[in-house]
């Protein structure tokens, strides 16, 4: 056991769990927060991003040791005082969700999509979204709703 | 995964002997080749060694016609460098096609050459632009440092520190894609040099080589028309379910043409 | 729509679920930890077939954290039921199918990989999964066969002996010898071979099982990642424990997407139920992705032979094809319908075809078992019929529009008897092709065609004039065609004293967005805002008996009672209405959430109906308090969604890239609830097909029975960057059959899409290939093409 400390979604926490232990089962079982979800074994799907220190990166492919110190933001830490983040609000407005299980690794990545590059074009999202996998919605109503919240955002 | 033992070393002498200590040790960097590895219990490591925090491995300088990376450096961060951007392109372009954005958020260029994975991207940028590869231990030009699937030059306990880069005259990477994975199924680097033409492709082989008679073709004349009519012999290339040895034979060519028009020729 | 609510029938509103959704609120099934709780780690099988000689579980029961390690044995020992298929087809011969024995955990042979070897339960996951390595299993490996046409063969290994050469059934349907007459006096018959591919369902959430034994009350709760908790109980149940149904309580919480494939009851909920009975503790069993791949029931995996008979102006005579269809392993739950009845009474697709036959060969591989996968029958059926009319226009060298126009049945045929049993309801097909060739600029496709090949392209357009049954039902019809359940759909509204709404349904939603358009129904009905109203599904313990979600049967079977649920509400509230405003009941009008009396301004609004329900003061002796209903539908006839899609692509001969340049779907789905919402499943459905069509496909190794696409990094799946953005249109032809004159939209993209798809890309090429258009196999046949060409 080791003891792993890290601040996650401005909350500072610290777990004694196996050095094995992903960083996307310390955020889903050891703090319970299971909004991040794990939908393959390849770090291909996505439905498990997070943003470390600001970026995006697959929490089911990181060691949560690797993360010691860092600031974590999971989909349960975008709203601020019950606001929505723009992200979240085109997802609903764009129906860009329907079974809902990659819909917080996807706006976790376009909201990192968004914010490293705020005048995107359609093909830089379908670009964007290739380490995002959704079942659903054949991605047309994720598009719009990124295109949409980009403008939002300030893009 | 198995169990295993972290570490974090606070620098690369640090991390040199725990390397030392743990014979049956990996080294972790971004750990984007190696935590899929020991997801699927390929391996089987008693002890972890990461480096990705490591400031003596990271940056990103250009002097004079070098551009020096970092092993540590990150291929978000590759791709996103102006300075590489300015002084190659390619090779930003390339690094921007590796994997997907998280991928290029963690992995990093020491990690993907060390494990030369014959699907990586990187392979075919440090041959095509002649680089040497920096170690703990000496330096070994990329000729030389490719041995073979999953091999390298690297000795046991070797790091690799950083990579330099000469600036080429002008080069472009062109990739196929496996559609499933998205790794290289064919990719031809091909760049003009201060030593000559320099043509490499990753992705069809069992690890980058230097395509021949491209360089040779395009030695004597640097134009799209000089390599279009080149036939590639698929003796020896990776066959999978995705491609044949015949079409990935013929992809080398059609990447090839395409990276010889995007290098402006 | 509603006006009073602006939340009733047709309005796109925003979907109630999602603020759970887009906030990582969700509750799926792997979010769900008991007190207690165990983890269970499944070896399985390496081979794809080979006897079990023995199982040496010793070293992994010692382990630290170890609880238990159980093999069939133990099952066998407890009378464990094996998984049943709930669906007979008889032969040819008149003898039923052959479903060999299905035991949850193998007894003594493998035939598959993945297959069920032993489980290990331990406190952790991990600890599970090291102990299950410790565990030896000696093999005696087998040669195993996988191609659905080698099974067949004289000499292939033998997987059951319950099924003499590999052969589940042998089943025919419609008339031969109409046909063979069609056939005889045909001028044309265009011949087509087809192999319509295996696919992984692969809904991003992976399946989870959780069994969880309660002593006080004797009752066992299994969670699930299920679409039909009830089915899955009822399973359970009769079928496996021989437990009473009142002690057994299935929930299926928020479900991540499903497409068939979480209809059925797997073995992993079974061996998690069972041990935690046993060992009286919660049991969870989630999967990998690499273990979905290996055993969520596939789809598909057809070949075909089918043939087409047309006069000499292109006007269809006779259709006839003969199938074998690849079940896997083992049966699945309802494997043995989706290759024969789901499949040939659609064969007469949009058209006047006058006769038809079919014959179906279902047949046991060393595979993962394959089921229902959205669209299940249908889309093979579509497959069959609109490559067959798409190459026959080729070659009578007809326009592909017109040679479908010159066929359909028209508007003021319907309802229309096919040769193939079922009577379609109603439709208007050249009026969405019409609509379609217009949001496609038809006629500008030269000019594109012309402008792509100056650029070295080839450009193709494909049509895909489909036709669905949605619904599948009555139940005394699919009982005569075997069926072991009855396929209606059960609703309760229940009005809450203030007013507010609870809806239960049978059905299940994992991505379909009941929860809005099933409150959007109530409110039309009922003229109470959507915000008042919850739907309720998904636990067995809350809900009445219900059949659960697929076939896209929700909205027209599960909406269709909760409308029978409100009418009677209606019914029952004007005899209070009637009181109050001491008025005659039959004087009573309702609309809008008013009760009034007919030619008055006297009014009661239903919020006080309700009120008066359950606080009886002033009430009418002869009335039982109480405002809910129950209601159960059992339709008259299946629906028949229909509608055109267009596909255009411009192909690579270079390098056999494929690009979509335009998809247009204009689909009749009859009334339409959300038109969002019903987009969005276009969308959906249309992504799976396009994904069946040119990237998707499940390889086994033909010598060693290893499946080659165990994950994303083989197994193509969409991504964001292959898909073009899709033109969606409607026509609105209600049906004649159900309150709501819906038909059901969930599997039209996925029936309409690989046949559109697959015409476009031949179309480019002038080369037939099957599925899936892969980049090199596009290659190949553009370099046949580019050789055309330049001899011509």
């Amino acid at each position: 056991m080791a003891t792993v400390s890290m601040t996650v979604n401005g909350n500072k926490v610290s777990r004694d769990v196996e050095p094995r232990t992903l960083l996307v089962q310390y955020i889903r079982e050891h703090l319970e927060l299971t909004g991040t979800h794990v939908g393959c074994d390849t770090s291909q799907c996505g439905a498990c991003v997070v943003h470390v220190d600001g970026q995006s990166v697959k929490s089911c492919t990181i060691l949560a040791a690797q993360a010691e110190g860092s600031q974590v933001t999971t989909i349960e830490g975008l709203a601020k005082d019950g606001k929505l983040h723009p992200m979240q609000e085109a997802f609903r407005e764009h129906h860009a969700l329907q079974c809902g299980f990659c819909t917080p690794g996807m706006i976790m990545s376009a909201i990192d999509l968004v914010e490293k590059n705020p005048k995107l074009t359609e093909e830089d999202i379908r670009h964007g979204l290739e380490g995002n996998l959704c079942r659903c919605t054949g991605y047309h109503n994720i598009v719009k709703a990124i295109a949409a919240a980009a403008k939002t955002m300030g893009g | 995964m198995y169990a295993f033992n972290y570490h974090k070393p606070k620098s690369l002498a640090d991390a040199q002997a725990l390397v030392a200590k743990f014979p049956d040790g990996k080294i972790l960097a971004g750990g984007h080749t190696l935590i899929p590895t020991l997801k699927q219990r390929l391996a089987q490591p008693t002890d972890l060694i990461d480096i990705g925090g490591l400031a003596e491995l990271k940056g990103i300088t250009v002097s004079g016609s070098t551009v020096s990376i970092g092993a540590g450096t990150k291929h978000g961060e590759v791709a996103d460098s102006a300075d590489v951007k300015k002084a190659i392109p390619a090779l930003a372009a390339l690094a921007a096609l590796i994997g997907d954005r998280q991928v290029r958020n963690k992995g990093t260029m020491g990690g993907s050459l060390a494990n030369n994975d014959p699907a990586a991207d990187y392979p075919g940028a440090i041959l095509g632009l002649g680089a040497t590869v920096h170690t703990t231990k000496r330096a070994i030009k990329a000729d030389d440092f490719l041995k073979g699937m999953f091999e390298t030059a690297l000795d046991e306990g070797e790091i690799i520190t950083k990579v330099e880069f000469p600036v080429p005259k002008r080069a472009a990477y062109e990739k196929f894609r496996n559609p499933a994975s998205r790794y290289v199924m064919v990719g031809a680097f091909v760049a003009e040099t201060a030593s000559g033409i320099r043509v490499a492709i990753t992705g069809a082989g069992p690890t980058a080589y230097r395509w021949a008679d491209a360089e040779k073709a395009l030695g004597a004349k640097f134009a799209v028309a000089s390599v279009e009519k080149l036939v590639h012999t698929s003796n020896g290339l990776n066959a999978d379910i995705h491609a044949s040895a015949e079409y990935r034979a013929h992809l080398i060519t059609v990447m090839t043409k395409r990276a010889v028009a995007g290098a402006g020729g | 729509m509603n006006a009073v609510t602006g939340t009733g029938i047709g309005a796109s509103v925003r979907r109630k679920e999602d603020y759970r959704f887009i906030t990582g609120q969700g509750t799926y099934t792997d979010d769900i930890n008991r007190p207690g709780q165990l983890h269970a780690y499944f070896v399985r099988s390496p081979h794809a077939f080979a006897k079990i000689k023995s199982i040496d579980t010793a070293a992994a029961k010692a382990s630290a954290g170890v609880v238990a390690v159980f093999t069939g044995q133990e099952l066998a020992a407890d009378k464990v039921g094996g998984l049943i298929c709930g669906w007979t087809v008889t032969g040819k011969d008149g003898t039923p199918h052959k479903a060999p024995p299905h035991p949850a955990i193998a007894l003594d042979t493998a035939r598959c990989v993945g297959d069920q070897v032993a489980v290990v339960i331990a406190t952790t996951k991990e600890i599970a999964r090291d102990a299950g390595e410790k565990i030896v299993v000696d093999y005696d490996v087998l040669q195993a066969v996988v191609d659905p046409v080698d099974t067949l063969k004289p000499n292939a290994p033998q997987l059951h002996a319950e099924a003499p050469g590999n052969l589940c059934y042998d089943w025919e349907f419609g008339d031969r010898a109409s046909t063979d007459a069609g056939f005889a006096k045909a001028a044309h018959v265009v011949k087509l071979d087809l192999i319509n591919n295996r696919l992984s369902p692969n809904p991003m959430e992976p399946r989870v099982a959780i069994g969880e034994h309660d002593r006080a009350t004797d009752t066992t709760t299994c969670y699930s990642t299920s679409q039909n908790p009830h089915v899955l109980r009822l399973i359970l149940c009769a079928f496996i424990f021989g437990l009473p149904e009142h002690k057994v309580r299935v929930v299926a919480p928020d479900v991540g997407g499903g497409f068939g494939s979480k209809i059925f009851c797997y073995a992993e909920e079974v061996v998690c139920v069972w041990a935690s009975r046993k060992l009286n503790k919660p049991v969870k069993w989630t999967s990998d992705r690499s273990e979905a791949f290996l055993t969520d029931a596939h789809g598909r995996d057809h070949v075909t032979h089918a043939e087409l008979a047309l006069d000499k102006d292109g006007k269809f005579l006779a259709l006839k094809c003969s199938t074998i269809a690849n079940m896997g392993a083992y049966l699945s739950t309802f494997a043995s319908c989706v290759p024969s009845y789901l499949y040939a009474l659609l064969l007469a697709g949009q058209y006047t075809t006058p006769a038809i036959y079919a014959e179906v060969k279902a047949v046991f591989t060393n595979t993962t078992p394959v089921d229902a996968y959205r669209g299940a029958g249908r889309p093979e059926a579509t497959y069959v019929v609109e490559r067959l009319v798409e190459v026959a226009a080729r070659q009578l060298n007809m326009d592909p529009a017109e040679i479908r126009k010159k066929n359909f049945i028209a508007p003021d045929a319907f309802p229309y008897q096919t040769p193939v049993a079922v009577a379609y309801d109603s439709g208007q097909y050249e009026l969405s092709m019409n609509e379609a060739l217009k949001m496609v600029d038809y006629k500008g496709f030269a000019g594109r065609r012309a402008e792509s090949e100056k650029r070295g392209m080839l450009r193709g357009i494909g049509f895909a004039a489909y036709i669905e049954a949605c619904g599948i039902a009555p139940s005394a019809v699919v009982g005569s065609l075997g069926a072991g359940v009855g396929l209606w759909e059960s609703a309760s509204v229940r009005f809450n004293p203030t007013g507010s709404v609870s809806v239960f349904t049978g059905s299940h939603s994992h991505g379909q967005g009941h929860e809005t358009t099933f409150a959007q129904v109530v409110s039309e009905k009922m003229g109470v805002p959507i915000e008042q109203i919850d739907i309720v599904h998904g636990d067995t313990q809350r809900i009445p008996m219900g059949m659960g979600t697929y076939g896209s049967r929700s909205l027209a079977v599960g909406g269709s009672a909760i409308v029978k649920a409100c009418d009677k509400l209606i019914a029952k509230g004007k005899k209070i209405a009637a009181h109050l405003m001491e008025a005659a009941v039959d004087d009573v009008e309702f609309d809008a959430g008013m009760f009034k009396v007919a030619g008055t301004d006297k009014s009661v609004p239903i919020g006080q109906v309700c009120f008066t329900a359950y606080v009886p003061h002033n009430y009418p002796a002869d009335l039982e308090p109480g405002f809910e209903e129950n209601a159960f539908y059992d339709p008259s006839n299946f629906t028949y969604p229909a509608g055109t899609h267009i596909a255009e692509v411009e192909v690579d001969p270079g390098s056999g890239h494929v690009t979509i340049a335009k998809w247009v779907a204009v689909d009749d789905f009859g009334n339409v609830i959300n038109p969002m919402v019903v987009e969005g499943q276009v969308h959906g459905g249309v992504a799976q097909g396009v994904g069946q069509a040119m990237l998707e496909g499940v390889v086994y190794d033909k010598a060693s029975g290893q499946l080659l696409t165990g994950s994303f990094m083989d197994y193509t799946m969409p991504r964001a960057d292959d898909l073009p953005n899709f033109d969606v249109g409607m026509t609105h032809t209600p049906c004649p059959h159900n309150p709501l004159g819906v038909k059901g939209c969930g599997e039209a993209g996925a029936i309409a899409a690989p046949a559109a798809l697959m015409n476009a890309i031949t179309d480019a090429l002038g080369v037939e290939i099957d599925m899936p258009a892969t980049p090199e196999k596009v290659w190949r046949a553009a370099q046949g093409k580019v050789r055309a060409l330049a001899a011509e």
